[in-house]
């Protein structure tokens, strides 16, 4: 020490006279906001000192705090992790409770509506080994009895095939051994559904010439005595052409929500076939725009062309054809000239033209599944 | 070969031997030049320009060649010319004791005898002086005073000449060996 000061005796005496003339200047000095030189540099120097010494404190003393409150964190976090699990089960179970509150009102509404004498049920539980079978919760001690149809608001379910004391086994309409009678809502083509792959539906025996285009609503014809007429089967989903009957897959309706409330038709009032889907609303249809030159002749003449299927509009453009030339098909002689039926009527003007429809408040399809508006 | 004008760093510690002085001169030089500082203005202000109390410490603190004796004769003669001024005492004091004590030090290098030695450095520290002093004013005092670096020059060339008069006097009262 004593060899460190001799070496920078110079310089320390330096430091410390200026030092000291420092001191004596911060006494007599002041700044901007009247402080002196002296108070403020020492505001400075001990400022960061004890706001170290604070930070020191404060650690050291939120340090101890945290570890003694982390004694009872686990606890607490295994306290609050039950609380979570009860609430997010309470939370579960009330919001089936509204789900089948919604429900049970859906129905009730639906079941006071319908003129047929039906029996609110649950599904209680499914057929072992296959899902196209459930089973209900009202039996023949309820007045079940087996082959009654099952429906929901949106559509048919199935039907009944075995009737216990307190409960009923149902055969859902996809199942492929199922089958009951359909129309369809637009054009009235009847046929047989039936179950297909456990999805969708087929409707079988409907005639070749019937009109039945993809979008169309089937609904119960009340031919099978088991469920009256004019419930919502299902929507056409595809049509294909074949010999002798068209295959036409339907998509059931009655399947749209789950399988949960359903209805057994104990007493089947038949109502009429609805022209228009489920649910549909009447609807203003503009006229249409105005037409010029030959289409405003065409229209008048195609009035009373006879609509109707393809090979009807085909019978009536060779009709027209014979009765252009003088032939009278089956009352000529044997033998006698055929008509020429390269001359047949123009396109424009022949009977496939139809006439535009007129300005009508009328009903519009609408592809919406029934109750969906409800 | 002329010593004063040729030969200006020392070669050895014989040839830097420091100069003394008597107690009374070290006593009465300083307080002649505060003296004279005050009261000749007055009377001549074209002398104003002269800041005789540096030149004192310039000269005892090169001649000394103490540091520590610069430094506290510098202090010295700066706080009293603090104490007749209306500064706060210690900005002349920290100049001062700067001076000195860098005077000092370089004393010990050079030859402090030579003239053209002596002009240079006369000039040299009253320039720092000036500089330390515009710094200090800025920094503690937070004054705005000019930085008229011009007026400092010519004022440095005459004082430097003015303290190659007053070394050539005050060489008269050293203590010869």
């Amino acid at each position: 020490m004593e060899s460190f000061l001799n070496r920078y005796r110079n310089i320390t005496v330096l430091l410390l006279t200026i030092l000291a003339q420092l001191v004596l200047l911060s006494l007599q000095v002041k700044n901007d906001q009247d402080v002196r030189f002296i108070r403020l540099w020492t505001v400075t120097a001990v400022s960061p000192l004890a706001k170290l010494v604070d930070a020191l404190r404060g650690g050291s003393i939120g340090f101890v705090r945290d570890y003694i409150r982390l004694h009872d964190a686990d606890a607490e976090n295994r306290r609050l992790q039950q609380e979570v699990d009860r609430q997010k089960l309470e939370i579960v179970f009330l919001k089936n409770q509204l789900d089948t509150a919604d429900r049970a009102k859906a129905l009730q509404l639906f079941q006071a509506r319908i003129p047929s004498k039906t029996l609110p049920s649950s599904v209680i539980m499914t057929g072992l080994g296959t899902n196209s079978m459930v089973f209900v919760d009202q039996g023949s001690s309820s007045g079940v009895m087996r082959g009654m149809g099952v429906l929901t608001p949106d559509g048919i379910l199935g039907k009944v095939t075995a009737a216990y004391l307190a409960s009923s086994q149902v055969l859902l309409v996809t199942d492929p051994e199922f089958a009951a009678g359909v129309v369809s809502g637009k054009n009235h083509a009847r046929g047989t559904l039936k179950g297909y792959d456990g999805h969708l539906c087929k409707v079988d025996y409907v005639a070749f010439e019937d009109k039945v285009e993809p979008g169309d609503w089937f609904y119960t014809s009340g031919d099978d005595r088991m469920f009256p007429s004019g419930f919502p089967v299902g929507i056409v989903r595809s049509v294909q052409p074949g010999q002798p009957f068209k295959e036409i897959m339907l998509e059931p309706s009655g399947l749209a929500r789950g399988l949960e409330d359903v209805l057994i038709v104990l007493d089947a009032v038949h109502q009429e076939i609805p022209d228009t889907p489920p649910g549909s609303q009447p609807v203003y249809v503009a006229p249409p725009p105005p037409t010029t030159g030959d289409a405003e002749v065409a229209i008048p003449a195609a009035q009373g062309a006879a609509p109707g299927t393809e090979a009807d509009r085909l019978k009536a453009a060779y009709k027209a054809a014979g009765d252009a030339q003088g032939h009278t098909f089956g009352e000529d002689a044997p033998h006698s000239k055929p008509p020429d039926f390269t001359r047949l009527p123009a396109a424009g003007t022949g009977p496939a033209a139809k006439p535009p429809p007129p300005a009508t408040k009328d009903t519009a399809p609408e592809q919406k599944r029934p109750g969906g508006g409800q | 070969m002329n010593y004063s004008g040729e030969r200006i760093l020392l070669s050895s510690q014989r040839e830097s031997r420091a100069s003394r002085f008597r107690f009374w001169v070290m006593l009465v030089i300083p307080i002649a030049a505060l003296l004279f500082q005050i009261y000749v203005p007055l009377f001549f202000p074209f002398l104003s320009f002269l800041d005789l109390p540096l030149l004192v410490v310039i000269y005892l603190a090169l001649m000394r060649r103490n540091p520590v004796s610069g430094l506290l004769m510098g202090a010295a003669v700066g706080l009293a010319q603090d104490s007749l001024s209306k500064n706060p005492l210690g900005m002349y004091g920290i100049v001062n004791t700067l001076v000195g004590y860098f005077a000092a030090s370089i004393g010990m290098k050079l030859d402090v005898d030579n003239l053209t030695m002596r002009l240079l450095l006369v000039y040299f520290f009253y320039i720092l002086h000036q500089c330390l002093y515009w710094i200090m004013e800025r920094a503690l005092l937070r004054h705005l005073p000019p930085f008229d670096w011009q007026h400092w020059l010519v004022l440095g060339v005459l004082n430097a000449l003015v303290g190659a008069a007053l070394f050539h006097f005050l060489d008269k009262l050293r203590i010869t060996a």
